[in-house]
């Protein structure tokens, strides 16, 4: 097998550019002529905008123009919509704020835009912003979580705050479970507000053409074709066929930029109004203030078990906020994407979750790396650890004892999943020897000899991946379908250009797609070319999220590199004077079965492109597509072991060691695997140890900035120790299931657990800062 | 001002106001776009250059303070088929993933390197705490400044 092939460590190619200062961030784009847009934002958590006087922002040097969210709605540009319809229990729709891009009579959130300056440079545009002179009413606001049921209300049209109250599983079921349970364990806890933070800030350069009528958006998104069906279908920008979505290289986005926000909407919309390019970047005050948060949970779960420490059943409510409207996915992040993980990796028989989800006088909240897996991951794991300390049984062995085993597959879990193959013990039982988990007393002893807290915590993840099958994903409320296109594109000389709906920013893919398309048709890895993030080249897609690209993304690449070696079949046989059927595809060749007839791949690409005596029922070309629509998530599954020491002086806690077995199915390039495995420890670690967008009550965001928001940094993390176990994915051509969430999904609940390990403590809220855990062992 | 400063061997005069940003002279009056800009504070370092052969962070220095400087940004570090020794144990080691902290990583790292008379890991994850990354974990650039230190 080639070295650049599927399972090789490839270096990748869009490295390059990258270590040598040319890529291709929205922000490095200019053209001719273009303006620069600054937002004017909310001061108040909640208020009444009474009057907004640009008349000296006009006047001011360099104004190109100076417009409100009442220009917005004269043209007609209307709501930002949501995607995902919740019902809630009784059946009944969930309540939809309306959300103007720019806000017209109410301002709900700090930060959230309501006017707009553009100026002939950004300081212009800034200051102008700065003159805007706007009366407001300042109103009461909802800020905490807790208090928004009882708090005044947001919105005029929907009561106690509340967007639904969404149930999953069977109570009855729970409610006898616990009945004949000899042991329960509970707890209360918080799942802490986090603030992305991809490095590279939202940007959007917006161009339009009064000559054809086109926009041309150059945007920080996960996903083009979604912003382009939602800025023209729902917001009313221009017809789809008109817009024409292009995200360059993008500077990571763990969620963050799958949604349209207002900004970019604003941009394109005031780039026809000035007949101007209009640019805006966000600096990062702004990207604190207004891209959408993740988690913010306020959760009860308990568990109930059997004298033998078997799993009876799980009862879960959770308070899940949203923010002040709700975003483009978030609905479905505390509800599908949370209560469906609910049964973890184990066989507990009944569950039953109940999440209310709640408006705040907060940025809106919505899908962070893992979304709602990591929730899920973290009430689970907690309660297993905490079970196994009350019952006195070692947490590995609780665990080992009410695993799926892997004879049980498919397993229907009482949460509406069917997982299709896992091998759970394996994973940690290998984990358990990387953390070499038979030596932690000794080390403990050690510590403790130093003066120090020794602690070791694991947890055992699941998530589900690859969204999604269409017709559940429509059924359970899915405004859009979830499969991926994928297009393979063979050239006269035999070279290959890729086409993908699933996008990269930092995930690879132009890496690991040419490695399957040169893997499968046995063109050289260089010759392979992978498009992606332009509307205009690739037909549709998706986007990248949840861990999908490959398994989802990747599978539909495959399918039409499928179509192509079916249509090379048809054409070498005819040139070769055989029967389709008698022509074997291998390394490259189409060869004649018996014979020593054969055609290199370029031979029939050229062919395909020079047909000279084609039947009538072979179309010259060679170029194939397909809409891959998954059959099942995919469920990556693995076992995180965490180990620390705590200094009770301090109060610091020193994460020593991290250990990560993951099942992901087949892996395409282990070395990229190796690395977003690294990335999400990194953030699940940070969500653990450091991280917590925090608002005052009065609804003042007081971590907005790096100087008060808290990013692990180098010198907060150890090396990682990751290694894998292996249960190809039974659905998809590659086998594959997704690594991209993981880490953020297995480490808060592996780090919590080996720090209330150390403090003895039954439970510590995240993050786990020194005065916490200094405080913690105080109250000991 | 009239300010004269050489960025990459090429002297340059400018006509800028006192206060713009080196960071934005780079970016916006000669086309350097491949130094970032990543926050507001001078907490992420993606912005981060050569001046006078040290690492600074290009949104924290005026235009006043670069009069007369030597300037080094990733353009002129190395370009593909000369790569700089961290440039390429960056790429080898898989050290970036969405690459928009990469610059300013790599500037920072080659000036610890240059500093330090050993460097080991402890001293490398100490020596970037400056620079902010949301993909890696800084894993592999740990090891990557290790390789390339050896390598330099």
């Amino acid at each position: 097998m080639s070295e650049t092939g599927i399972g090789k460590r490839v270096k990748r190619r869009e490295d390059v550019r990258f270590i040598t200062g040319r890529g291709n961030y929205t922000d490095d784009i200019s053209v001719a002529g273009q303006t620069y847009a600054a937002f004017v934002r909310s001061p108040y958590p909640r208020a009444r905008i009474v009057s907004v006087d640009a008349g000296a922002a006009k006047a001011a040097p360099g104004v190109v123009g100076v417009f409100t969210g009442q220009d917005l709605a004269a043209d007609g540009i209307g709501p930002l919509p949501c995607g995902w319809m919740v019902k809630s229990k009784d059946g009944s729709d969930m309540k939809i704020p309306a959300r103007p891009p720019l806000a017209v009579e109410r301002v709900n959130f700090v930060g959230e835009p309501y006017a707009v300056a553009i100026a002939e440079t950004p300081e212009a545009a800034k200051a102008a912003a700065a003159a805007v002179e706007t009366e407001f009413e300042e109103l009461p606001a909802a800020a905490s979580l807790a208090g928004a049921a009882g708090g005044p209300q947001i919105h005029p049209d929907i009561p106690g705050n509340r967007c639904y109250d969404w149930e999953l599983g069977d109570a009855a079921a729970v409610e006898a479970a616990f009945a004949r349970a000899s042991h329960v364990t509970r707890l209360e806890f918080a799942n802490n507000r986090l603030i992305p933070n991809a490095i590279e800030p939202r940007a959007a350069l917006a161009v339009y053409s009064a000559a054809t009528e086109e926009f041309t958006l150059h945007t920080t998104s996960q996903n083009p074709h979604l912003a382009r069906l939602i800025l023209t279908a729902f917001v009313n920008l221009a017809p789809e066929h008109k817009l024409r979505v292009i995200s360059p290289d993008v500077g990571g986005g763990f969620g963050s930029k799958i949604f349209v926000y207002p900004e970019e909407t604003a941009v394109a919309w005031a780039a026809r109004r000035v007949g101007r390019p209009v640019k805006w970047t966000a600096d990062r005050s702004e990207a604190f203030l207004s891209d959408a948060h993740g988690r913010d949970h306020l959760t009860t779960a308990e568990l109930a078990l059997s004298e033998s420490g078997t799993f009876l059943g799980m009862r879960v409510r959770t308070k899940a906020n949203l923010g002040a409207y709700l975003s483009t996915f978030a609905s479905s992040v505390p509800t599908f994407l949370y209560g469906t993980l609910l049964a973890g990796q184990y066989r507990t028989p009944a569950i039953h979750v109940e999440v209310e989800g709640l408006f705040t006088n907060t940025a809106p909240v919505d899908a962070y790396r893992g979304a709602g897996r990591p929730e899920a991951t973290y009430v689970v794991e907690r309660l297993v650890e905490t079970a196994a300390r009350e019952l006195g049984v070692d947490p590995a062995e609780l665990r080992r004892r009410n695993f799926i085993q892997p004879d049980q597959f498919p397993y229907e879990t009482p949460v509406a999943l069917v997982y299709d193959t896992g091998n759970y013990q394996a994973s940690l039982e290998k984990a358990l020897q990387r953390a070499d988990y038979a030596g932690f007393a000794a080390r403990r002893r050690e510590s403790e000899a130093r003066g120090k807290r020794r602690g070791i915590g694991f947890s055992c993840y699941i998530e589900a991946c690859g969204l999604a099958p269409s017709q559940l994903a429509i059924q359970l409320g899915a405004g859009v379908g979830l499969y991926e296109s994928g297009e393979v594109r063979v050239n006269p000389t035999g070279s290959v250009t890729v086409f993908t709906g699933s996008h990269s920013h930092g995930q690879g893919h132009e890496t690991t797609l040419a490695q399957i398309v040169s893997d499968k048709l046995g063109v050289p890895f260089e010759q392979v070319e992978v498009v992606h993030g332009d509307t205009g080249r690739v037909e549709f897609g998706l986007g990248t999220y949840g861990s999908r690209s490959v398994a989802v993304g990747g599978s539909a690449v495959i399918r039409a590199t499928e179509k192509i070696v079916a249509k090379g079949k048809r054409i070498s046989a005819h040139m070769l004077e055989a029967s389709p059927d008698d022509v074997d595809f291998d390394e490259g060749v189409f060869a004649v079965r018996g014979t020593n007839k054969k055609m290199t791949f370029g031979e029939v690409a050229f062919a395909a492109y020079v047909p000279a005596s084609f039947p009538d029922d072979l179309e010259p070309g060679l170029s194939e597509k397909s809409f891959y629509d998954p059959k099942n998530f995919t469920f990556p599954a693995g076992a995180h072991i965490a180990e620390v020491e705590v200094d009770p002086d301090t109060g610091v806690v020193d994460l020593v060691r991290f250990v990560a077995v993951d099942d992901f199915g087949e892996v395409i390039n282990p070395m990229i695997v190796e690395g977003q495995v690294h990335g999400g420890i990194a953030q699940g670690v940070g969500q653990a140890l450091l991280e917590h967008g925090i608002y005052d009550d009065a609804g003042q965001l007081v971590t907005g900035s790096f100087m008060d928001y808290c990013m692990p940094r180098a010198d907060d993390l150890p090396s990682f120790e990751v290694d894998t176990t292996v249960t190809p994915c039974t659905h998809n051509p590659l086998g594959v299931k997704g690594c991209g969430e993981a880490g953020a999904i297995g480490a808060p609940a592996a780090v919590m657990n080996a720090v209330t390990d150390a403090l003895g403590v039954k439970d510590l809220a995240m993050p786990a800062s020194p005065e916490r855990v200094w405080r913690a062992l105080q109250a000991v | 001002m009239q300010l004269t400063l050489t960025v990459n061997e090429t002297p340059h005069e400018l006509d800028v106001a006192p206060n713009t940003l080196l960071v934005d002279i780079l970016r916006r009056e000669l086309g350097l776009t491949g130094t970032h800009v990543g926050c507001d504070t001078s907490q992420c370092g993606a912005c981060t250059v050569h001046m006078d052969g040290r690492a600074v962070k290009a949104c924290t220095v005026l235009a006043g303070q670069a009069q007369g400087a030597v300037v080094m940004t990733i353009e002129g570090l190395g370009a593909p088929g000369n790569l700089h020794p961290m440039q390429q144990a960056f790429q080898d080691l898989h050290a970036l993933q969405c690459g928009f902290c990469t610059p300013g990583m790599i500037m920072s790292a080659i000036d610890l390197v240059r500093r330090s008379e050993r460097l080991d890991e402890n001293a490398v994850r100490e020596g970037l705490s400056g620079n902010l990354c949301r993909c890696t974990g800084y894993h592999n650039i740990v090891q990557a400044v290790l390789t390339a230190a050896a390598r330099m």
